[in-house]
């Protein structure tokens, strides 16, 4: 059995790449991109607790994988809404550049 | 022993009507804005009077056929105020409760308000500042009535409480009625901010004898309720700081009787606060009639005996309240000696009579000054009126120097007129020497430290009442017309619906002392029982001593106070007929002293720099210009909007850099935060 530990170290791993990925790069699909791995990154941890959790009770549980479910449907929402903006953007400005997109400031 | 008295649903409508016209016409004059044909108006005002008078007759009636010593008629209409509950429970109810003493009040009220209703008819005809004057002048006066009856009718003290609040709110309206005048609204101020100080010491009264009455368990608020308890509470102090004098502890029924004399001397016009009732001569003369000189200015003397209980625990304060009223009474009397506006003169007159109820009433005379009461309110309309029918036969002059000569003019109104004077003079066998009479009697017989100096002082307030009367009446109705040549032609005598109520009024000041006739003079014609009004008003308050004192003695008081009303007479006389010079060499020769009185004893001014500029300085410089500008405005208002565009518009702005890459940092750094904290 794969242990915990693995399981978190993985889950950080790929959180912090989307983090820096979030971050650094200007390009708007990239940021979406990096956003999904965060989500997918707590997805792990979520899964991995939940058989630690199973363990512990003595019974196994479902919880971890509902709340799973749960944000795959955020996540899905989500990149809807964003590709959404992502298009009228590019419509608009002919790029997917977010350094151009600072209208709204002081 | 205290009632609680039969049960009669007629009571209500006594105050009611007059309520429902008023607020007829302030509906169609303030909401609907259109208003009833003047005439309508008035009529409909006259009719709620005239039968509000009718039924405080029946009302009347059914209370004599009750057996003497439990009559007492209540009508609950329904709760108004409830708190508390099991022993602390308190309810004011809204009750109206008929008794000897709000009987005659009342029938006193509804009577001569009936004619003076009747009178503004013809005295408000010729108004024509304001096309909607006459109905609003109808609506304030019966909404007077409407008050003034809640305050003697009601049957606890938090609603005669409204009642005396509701009277003082139709007189200031009614002294700046015609407001376009700013002198006028100046003096409706006047009197609504100098009756505050009195309202606040009732107030002050009220709650604390609620206060002391719970402190003994019964939370009583009703006349015969606190009746019932006050024995409980007589026996309280306050304690009060070492260098108050009398200390280091007062009675409490000193201090609220205090406190309850404090709003009488606001509402009926005593020192130190009487100086409103000379300016609320502004108003239409009729409000002076009604308000000024026979109902409403006599709510302080008819709550002092409402409370008479309250006063004969309190032997101090009733001595203060003699020397008060007798102090008023002569001030008074001496400032109206010298004053030339007709309803001046009345006005301070008004303020000396009242002095002289409340001396009978600090000295213990409840019923006498009841008597005078009622006798002064037919005698005083009756002048106020007729000074009226005057002022408008000369076309609204008021200055009695450029009056003189009407007795061949006014034929009419120089009789009621002469039968007002002779009964303020205290002629026999008008009204005003039975009432005057009794008062002094009642002061002669007294044990009020001092009271044979109030009793001087009464003699010579007669005697100076005589002399002012008799000095207005030469001034006005004998000697040379000294009016302009083109007034002198056109003085007639007024309209039948300003006359008729004056005959009407005059026959009442010529009789109305037989209501009260002493029983010394009842001997002579031989009534076996005379003195009516007293044995009438007898159970309603806390009986005083009764008269030790022989027959002759009170003959030769009588002869006596004839006498100098006499003296009185033939002084004005002297003065202002037989040698008018005389007046004025006295002016000139005393010229100190008269102008001292004619200044009123710069009491005004005095007040004005004393109170009034202080105040108004604090108001201006400290409350205004510093804590109100400065502080609130300045550092809590400004000073906020200030700081705040200080920190967000100079500082926070930048952080909205409209770089999406900031915007992640901040949140990457936020969450680091908040974990960082969740995890410490």
């Amino acid at each position: 059995m794969v242990p915990l530990n693995h399981v978190i170290a993985l889950s950080a791993i790929l959180f912090t790449i989307g983090v820096i990925g979030v971050a650094t790069r200007r390009n708007l699909i990239v940021m979406l991109m990096s956003i999904e791995l965060m989500l997918n990154a707590a997805n792990l941890a979520f899964v991995g607790f939940n058989r630690i959790w199973s363990q512990v009770e003595g019974t196994p549980t479902i919880d971890g994988q509902i709340f799973v479910l749960m944000v795959i449907t955020v996540a899905a929402a989500e990149v809807a809404v964003g590709l959404g903006i992502l298009l009228s953007m590019f419509r608009n400005r002919d790029s997917v550049n977010v350094e151009e997109v600072n209208l709204l400031k002081w | 022993m205290v009632d609680f008295g039969t049960e009669s649903d007629l009571l209500r409508w006594i105050p009611l009507l007059p309520l429902l016209v008023a607020i007829h016409h302030g509906v169609s004059i303030g909401v609907l804005r259109r208003p009833t044909p003047p005439r309508v108006a008035a009529v409909f005002s006259c009719a709620a009077v005239l039968l509000s008078f009718v039924l405080s007759c029946i009302a009347f009636r059914d209370l004599l056929a009750l057996p003497a010593d439990s009559r007492v008629l209540i009508d609950d209409v329904y709760t108004w105020i409830g708190a508390g509950i099991g022993s602390s429970a308190i309810s004011a109810e809204v009750s109206f409760r008929l008794d000897p003493l709000s009987a005659v009040m009342i029938l006193i009220v509804t009577f001569v308000g009936s004619m003076i209703h009747i009178y503004s008819i013809g005295y408000m005809e010729d108004d024509h500042r304001d096309d909607r004057g006459t109905q609003r002048f109808f609506c304030y006066l019966n909404l007077f009535t409407f008050s003034m009856l809640v305050l003697v009718l009601g049957d606890n003290l938090v609603l005669m409480f409204l009642g005396w609040e509701g009277v003082g709110l139709c007189s200031y309206l009614l002294i700046g009625f015609w407001y376009s005048d700013s002198w006028n609204a100046y003096c409706g101020s006047k009197a609504f901010i100098v009756n505050r100080i009195g309202d606040f010491g009732f107030l002050i009264g009220i709650l604390l004898l609620f206060g002391a009455l719970s402190e003994t368990g019964h939370p009583a608020i009703s006349f015969a309720g606190i009746e019932e308890h006050f024995d409980g509470i007589v026996g309280m102090t306050v304690a009060v700081p070492e260098w108050m004098p009398f200390g280091p502890e007062w009675k409490l029924v000193n201090v609220i009787a205090l406190c309850f004399f404090l709003g009488a001397c606001g509402k009926s016009a005593q020192i130190p606060l009487y100086v409103w009732l000379p300016d609320a001569m502004a108003g239409p003369t009729p409000v002076s009639a009604l308000i000024h000189a026979a109902t409403m200015v006599t709510a302080g003397v008819y709550m002092v005996c409402r409370l008479s209980f309250l006063y004969a625990a309190a032997p101090e304060v009733s001595a203060v309240i003699a020397w008060t009223g007798a102090i008023t009474a002569l001030v008074a009397a001496t400032i109206a000696i010298t004053q030339n506006d007709i309803k001046k003169v009345l006005a301070y007159s008004t303020v000396s009579q009242l002095g002289y109820m409340f001396m009978a009433a600090g000295c213990g005379g409840y019923t006498a000054a009841i008597f005078h009461l009622g006798t002064h309110a037919f005698f005083k309309a009756l002048l106020f009126l007729a000074a009226g029918a005057v002022i408008l036969a000369m076309h609204h002059e008021q200055d009695m120097q450029k009056m003189g000569g009407l007795w061949h003019r006014l034929r009419m109104t120089r009789v009621v007129f002469f039968a007002g004077v002779y009964a303020i003079a205290g002629f026999p066998p008008f009204s005003g020497f039975f009432s005057k009479d009794e008062i002094l009697v009642a002061v002669w017989v007294s044990d009020v430290p001092g009271h044979m100096w109030l009793y001087g002082i009464g003699m010579a307030t007669a005697g100076m009442t005589a002399f002012y009367m008799f000095r207005l009446w030469f001034l006005t109705f004998c000697g040379e017309c000294r009016a302009p040549n083109g007034v002198r032609n056109q003085i007639e005598d007024p309209n039948g619906f300003v006359l008729n109520p004056l005959w009407v009024l005059a026959f009442f000041s010529v009789v109305a002392g037989m209501a009260g006739l002493p029983q010394v003079w009842g001997d002579i014609i031989g009534i076996e029982e005379s003195n009516s009004l007293a044995n009438f008003l007898k159970p309603a308050l806390v009986a005083g001593e009764p008269h030790l004192i022989e027959h002759s003695t009170e003959l030769w008081m009588a002869a006596s106070a004839v006498g100098i009303a006499l003296a009185g007479t033939a002084l004005a006389w002297l003065f202002y007929i037989r040698k008018p010079g005389v007046p004025g060499w006295l002016a000139e020769h005393l010229s100190g002293f008269y102008r001292t009185l004619l200044n009123k004893y710069y009491v005004d001014e005095f007040y004005d720099a004393v109170i009034v500029r202080p105040l108004v300085a604090v108001s201006d410089r400290v409350l205004y210009r510093f804590i109100d500008v400065r502080l609130i405005d300045g550092i809590g208002a400004n000073g906020t909007a200030r700081g705040i565009r200080a920190i967000a518009a100079d500082g926070l702005k930048y952080a909205q850099s409209g770089l999406t890459q900031s915007y992640v940092l901040f949140m990457i750094v936020g969450a680091v935060a908040i974990v960082g904290y969740l995890l410490r």
